[in-house]
């Protein structure tokens, strides 16, 4: 267990353990903004982005993450486009996560009864309008649950990005064991590193729960 | 069931004496099936072999021998999985010592292992020895032991075929080198200022390589020199190695008699150029001459 304190192994556990809190971070704010705008899609009465909506769900929740960053990594520099690898992380976490997102928000939206959106459209709402001010803040409140699932898979999934040249936990993990330290001991300190995020992201839900929650 | 796996057995060693390397015809752009391509040898199983070991004893007892190695190094270690044929200079290496130890090709159950997995599979019995670009240190001298060398690796550089720039360590700087995620080589590259980028298997540095988008990639030249000679003649190794990893068998800690056996086999295929030959078939179709033989080092 003490393996952790000699050398510069520590530099190279926090170092990951930063970068991983940076990409999770990165990749959760675009799944949630991307995500909710999915969602607006896919509840939208414009055809043509509920079918985009539709499109994206479906490639991206059923591919296998490690696959999309494949495509990520080696499909886009093939098509001329080239960024540093944590973007790539992030665009394929974040892509593959929003379609979680979209899908949590969206059963959100179905709990909210019919009549409040049809309410506010007489009132003279637009659908943004109905959508940001009536429906998303209520929908929101009742996925907080499932929502706080998707956000603690996130980090563990984010463990992928160590094999496409990402330097997170993963991959001072491999390191770790090139090194020849004993593999419980590793991996000992690389679950609780997760554990830490996961408990973090938990309690800023179970906070927010609590916060949010109104008599119904 | 059992006639019927008795038959795909003796069907694949035909096929395998018939053709020398089938698992490798195939190749792209290997010269392998040319008439004037360098045969792997063929090795003579030793019945009369008698060794005190107590690993050997259980492995005849079973009637195989288990040996680990890797499945995804192209004429080093690996594995055709759609015929299952292993071939390379390690598989070469551990046919050459289970004929000493008695042993025929068919009675090798093989087990693929990635470098993490070695010392604990080693140390529980699971494999009764491994052969597989594993570097003799005394970390891991802990908990197994090495037969060998029987091979010195060093790191180096494998470029593009009409790469001119890169002649070397000191020439890397700023230039866009790939490696193994967490490797060792990591940090002897990264001293001569080099950009480094990771995936989590060599052949995807290959890819990147090949496309163009990094300049170099960096590991033990035996691992390269087998990425060469599958893609030859497109890719060249530098051959200015930079450090020196010796390649031992790893073998269970407590058996002396098994590390003794396996250091006379090595020796002895040493001595009658088998060794040469395995290496002229395999790692030697990149273009980089057989190395001289290591000398043993029986501790």
């Amino acid at each position: 267990m003490g393996f952790l304190f000699e050398d510069d192994n520590f530099a190279l556990f926090r170092d990951g353990f930063l970068q991983t809190i940076e990409l999770s971070a990165l990749s959760a704010l675009l799944a949630l903004l991307l995500g909710t705008l999915l969602a607006a899609f896919r509840v939208s009465p414009v055809p043509v982005l509920r079918a985009f909506g539709t499109t994206w769900v479906t490639l991206f929740r059923n591919t296998p993450l490690t696959l999309l960053f494949f495509a990520v990594e080696f499909g886009l520099p093939a098509l001329d486009v080239h960024f540093s690898h944590l973007t790539f992380a992030v665009l394929a976490l974040g892509g593959y996560t929003a379609s979680f997102v979209c899908e949590v928000l969206r059963s959100g939206i179905n709990t909210v009864p019919l009549g409040q959106a049809e309410a506010a459209r007489s009132l003279g709402m637009t659908f943004g309008q109905t959508l940001t001010l009536v429906v998303l803040p209520q929908a929101a409140r009742t996925v907080l649950g499932p929502m706080s699932s998707v956000f603690i898979a996130l980090p563990r999934n984010s463990a992928i990005a160590g094999a496409f040249s990402v330097g997170e936990l993963y991959s001072a993990q491999q390191t770790f064991s090139e090194r020849g330290y004993s593999i419980f001991s590793i991996f000992f300190w690389v679950a609780c590193a997760y554990l830490v995020i996961s408990a973090t992201v938990a309690a800023l839900f179970r906070f927010l729960e609590t916060r949010l929650a109104v008599a119904r | 069931m059992r006639t019927r796996r008795t038959l795909a057995v003796a069907l694949c060693a035909v096929a395998l004496t018939a053709t020398a390397a089938c698992g490798k015809d195939g190749t792209p752009g290997a010269s392998a099936s040319a008439s004037n391509a360098p045969q792997l040898p063929t090795y003579t199983v030793k019945t009369d072999a008698k060794v005190d070991s107590a690993v050997l004893a259980e492995a005849k007892k079973r009637g195989q021998l288990v040996i680990g190695a890797k499945a995804d190094q192209p004429f080093l270690g690996w594995e055709d999985l759609a015929s299952g044929d292993r071939s390379g200079f390690d598989i070469e290496i551990a046919k050459m010592i289970a004929a000493d130890l008695g042993f025929t090709p068919q009675q090798i159950k093989w087990q693929t292992l990635v470098s993490s997995q070695r010392e604990p599979a080693i140390s529980k019995g699971q494999i009764d020895f491994y052969v597989g670009t594993y570097s003799i240190n005394d970390e891991r001298k802990k908990s197994v032991s090495f037969a060998g060398p029987y091979y010195i690796a060093g790191q180096d550089l494998l470029v593009k075929a009409d790469n001119k720039d890169i002649t070397g360590k000191d020439s890397v700087a700023g230039k866009n080198v790939c490696t193994a995620t967490g490797s060792t080589s990591i940090k002897n590259i990264q001293q001569y200022n080099a950009k480094i980028t990771q995936f989590d298997t060599y052949s995807a540095c290959v890819d990147k390589l090949m496309s163009g988008e990094v300049d170099a990639v960096t590991t033990d030249d035996a691992i390269l020199k087998g990425y060469a000679s599958k893609f030859a003649p497109k890719l060249k190794v530098v051959g200015q190695p930079f450090t020196e990893e010796r390649y031992g068998v790893g073998l269970n800690k407590d058996d002396a008699a098994l590390r003794t056996a396996i250091n006379d086999a090595i020796k002895a295929h040493q001595d009658n150029g088998d060794w040469k030959k395995a290496y002229d078939a395999t790692l030697g179709l990149s273009g980089s001459a057989a190395p001289t033989p290591p000398a043993l080092d029986r501790y």
